[in-house]
């Protein structure tokens, strides 16, 4: 399922939504939870899963072609953790 | 600033604000694309969700594991699980944000 057709599938719930709306609903979703990482804040999900930064070290990396070393600098990554009923759900428990 | 954990009452408001529902036709929203979204992975499939990141469902095979406490062996079962690959757009705004 790609962003399009997430959008026409709450289009479709909501007769009395234009599809531009639905539009601008989704993205909102989306674009918060960024925003939001962006800040280094947490979303907590429930039931869905948590999306958090998590904070890599600076090392000493290696340029697998030469073999030359590099610098890595420390830096932020965002991570996902599934929630348990989305988990159980993949596993056909819920 | 220290850090805040948003929920779902966050996106919600922001809906709110955004598109201008009413604030329970919001939060129903906002649980809508979650409920379609998990949907689409229990039945095993990839949601693509262009600049934000891609969900797939990945299938583990059994394996024995080992209790950290008691040393004992344990089976573990085939399972599926979840893996979030974010967008460049996400890693970037998250490399960049608090930096500088």
């Amino acid at each position: 399922m790609i962003r399009s057709e997430l959008i026409q599938k709450i289009a479709d719930e909501n007769p009395h939504l234009t599809q531009r709306h639905v539009e601008r609903i989704v993205n909102t979703v989306f674009d918060e939870i960024i925003e939001a990482l962006a800040k280094g804040d947490r979303v907590e999900l429930r039931g869905f899963g948590a999306f958090s930064v998590k904070e890599r070290d600076a090392r000493t990396g290696r340029n697998p072609r030469t073999g030359e070393s590099v610098e890595v600098e420390d830096k932020k990554v965002p991570f996902f953790k599934t929630g348990k009923l989305l988990r159980d759900r993949l596993n056909g428990k819920a | 600033m220290s850090e805040k954990t948003l929920t779902r009452m966050d996106l919600s408001e922001a809906v709110f604000r955004e598109v201008g529902l009413s604030r329970n036709e919001s939060a129903a929203l906002v649980e809508s694309v979650l409920k379609h979204v998990s949907d689409a992975l229990a039945t095993g499939e990839t949601v693509k969700i262009s600049s934000f990141g891609t969900f797939s469902v990945r299938d583990k095979s059994a394996r024995v594991g080992r209790n950290p406490k008691t040393g004992d062996e344990v089976p573990i079962s085939p399972r599926r699980v979840l893996t979030f690959r974010p967008s460049h757009l996400m890693k970037e705004r998250v490399a960049n944000g608090k930096k500088r």
